[in-house]
């Protein structure tokens, strides 16, 4: 159909194409330098299983929010239901971590699905009041089926080894945080690969401009319908990996705080990359944790300070400010980098 | 005779008490130059969206090739072959030229929900992307993001992405609209060389284009089509001249 055209312009269009494909070198030094905080740290492995366990949640809101710009404030819905799932499961004898993770990520999937439609009316807001309602609504039911949850006093519950192997709990809170981490990087590698196919293409293609992106001829609300159930999944793998790796559940999983705090990590680290809600989780909870050993009743100042100013500033200005500098004193490389 | 590439038959649209398009009717030939033309407030964008399935109407039909597409869904119709280009750009400000085409391509051949497979792995769909690249002058600016493109560029970029569908029937809202006189010849020479078995509707206020692009003119008057044909007749209708082309000095 096209008749050979100058090279170049074939080979700049494949490399920019392809240009996300490989795995860069800062990207594996990120993944080495957290495996090495958990061997090389056993007796923090309790909080950087935390921090995992809160960067997948946040990475399955990016899904929708950072891709997509679809979003929520009621994700902590999802991550209730995975970790209900989850620990009922085990509650019955079903003990196989590797059985829970999956178990809980298809039920937050399946109301995910059937919720989603939901979505696709309205703007903003009407979003926000929508999942806000539906996390409110499970967290009732919840509540009103102790015989099921547990009720007001939760569940307690022992879990097997994953695999059959390593044993996760209390005992071995390292082998917990090694868990979390193969569960997140599987997971996140998948979701990296989503966002670069024709798929996520479209995802972001329906962020930009939902009416065009209609008029390309994408069946904008499937796309959307998948998208959200796959976050939910992820929201889901993530509940099922807190009861794990805690052995109890509890009605504050479905509370309004985690849907906020979880929005709060991903917009700390910045949507859409895949990597901010990862980096996010850990300042909010190193933050958290640092701040309230020193001053138990105000950290959620210090939290709300970094918000505003991270808001009101920009995280472009601050991410560009280095290459100002630079651009400042060496103005030519500044240049030659740009062409 | 083959079916119209386009057809609408008593196309009726209310808003309320005000009757916005009242009673339309009318055919685009396969490979069509046309022209809707009509006085602001005419209904030619409450027109537009009723084709292309924006909004519904409230009695009628629409017709692609002979296929009644009345009760589908606007992006349904781009699959069956109509798509439109926006008189307000309507891109994507983040993706890049080459990743907005190559979207749109991969949406048309079916590939578009891969989910496991990196974008721009098929050779066939890049050689596309490059061959749209070069027809509209894009290929310098491939890797920049739309939001950073001349105007001038993101309009063409505008045409190029409605052609990558591969249309049977193509609307022009305005090409030219907002363009700088620089640039204009660039949009003027990509009108001219669209594939002529594109049936194409130019809707348009700038008059020179519409003469010298259409060699059928469609006149909308207050929500109802007050004459069609060549631009000659129109040119020399007197009730044109009085509605439309007595306001506005091109004339």
């Amino acid at each position: 159909m096209s008749v050979p055209k100058a090279p170049a312009t074939m080979g700049r269009l494949t490399a920019h194409l392809h240009r996300r494909a490989r795995w860069r070198w800062p990207e594996i030094v990120f993944w080495l330098a957290v495996l090495a905080a958990i061997l090389a740290a056993p007796s923090r492995a309790a909080i950087i299983n935390e921090v995992l366990i809160a960067g997948l949640f946040a990475l399955s809101l990016d899904l929708i929010l950072g891709l997509t710009g679809i979003v929520s404030l009621g994700h902590a819905a999802f991550l209730g239901l995975g970790a209900y799932a989850a620990a009922i499961l085990a509650s019955k004898g079903f003990a196989d971590p590797t059985l829970g993770l999956v178990f809980g990520a298809a039920v937050a999937a399946l109301v995910g699905l059937a919720t989603a439609p939901l979505l696709l009316r309205g703007a903003d807001l009407t979003r926000l009041m929508v999942t806000l309602g539906v996390s409110l609504m499970l967290g009732e039911l919840a509540n009103r089926n102790g015989w099921l949850t547990g009720g007001t006093d939760g569940l307690n519950f022992s879990i097997g080894r994953v695999l059959g192997l390593f044993p996760i709990g209390f005992t071995g809170q390292r082998n917990a945080a090694l868990y979390s981490f193969a569960v997140l990087f599987i997971m996140f590698a998948v979701a990296r690969r989503l966002a670069q196919s024709p798929f996520g293409l479209a995802l972001a293609a329906i962020r930009e401009n939902r009416l065009r992106a209609g008029a390309l001829g994408i069946a904008t609300s499937r796309r959307i319908v998948a998208i959200y159930t796959v976050s939910a999944a992820y929201a889901g793998a993530a509940g099922a990996l807190l009861a794990q790796t805690t052995q109890i559940v509890s009605l504050d999983l479905f509370d309004f705080h985690r849907s906020a705090d979880v929005m709060l990590m991903l917009i700390i680290g910045g949507a859409g990359y895949l990597y901010g809600g990862l980096i996010g989780a850990a300042a909010f909870i190193v933050l958290r944790d640092v701040i309230s050993s020193a001053t138990p009743e105000y950290w959620e100042f210090w939290i709300g300070l970094a918000l505003v100013v991270l808001v009101l500033a920009g995280r472009e200005r601050i991410r560009e400010a280095p290459r100002r500098l630079i651009a400042l004193f060496a103005p030519r490389a500044a240049r030659r980098g740009v062409a | 005779m083959n079916a119209p590439a386009l057809e609408a038959r008593g196309l009726k649209r209310n808003f309320g008490a005000l009757i916005a398009t009242d009673d339309v009717s009318f055919e685009i030939a396969p490979g069509a130059r046309q022209a809707l033309i009509g006085p602001n407030g005419a209904g030619k964008t409450t027109l537009i969206n009723l084709l292309t399935g924006v909004i519904k109407p409230t009695a009628g039909q629409v017709f692609i090739e002979g296929r009644d597409v009345t009760v589908l869904s606007s992006s349904a119709r781009v699959r069956m072959g109509l798509s439109r280009t926006f008189q307000i750009n309507q891109l994507f400000p983040d993706l890049t030229p080459a990743e907005s085409l190559g979207l749109a391509i991969s949406e048309r051949n079916g590939s578009g929900a891969d989910f496991w497979r990196v974008a721009g792995t098929r050779p066939a769909i890049v050689a596309e992307i490059e061959d749209l690249l070069t027809r509209f002058g894009l290929e310098a600016d491939l890797d920049q993001p739309t939001r950073k493109l001349p105007y001038g560029k993101q309009r063409l970029l505008e045409i190029a992405l409605a052609l990558a569908t591969r249309p049977r029937v193509l609307l022009l809202d305005e090409p030219a609209a907002g363009v700088p006189e620089e640039e204009r010849q660039d949009i003027l020479a990509a009108l001219a060389a669209l594939p002529s078995d594109v049936a194409i509707l130019l809707i348009e206020h700038d008059m020179d284009l519409v003469f010298n692009f259409a060699n059928r003119i469609s006149v909308l008057v207050a929500g109802r089509l007050l004459t069609e044909g060549a631009p000659e007749e129109i040119a020399a209708d007197e009730r044109v001249r009085a509605v439309y082309l007595g306001e506005d000095a091109h004339g």
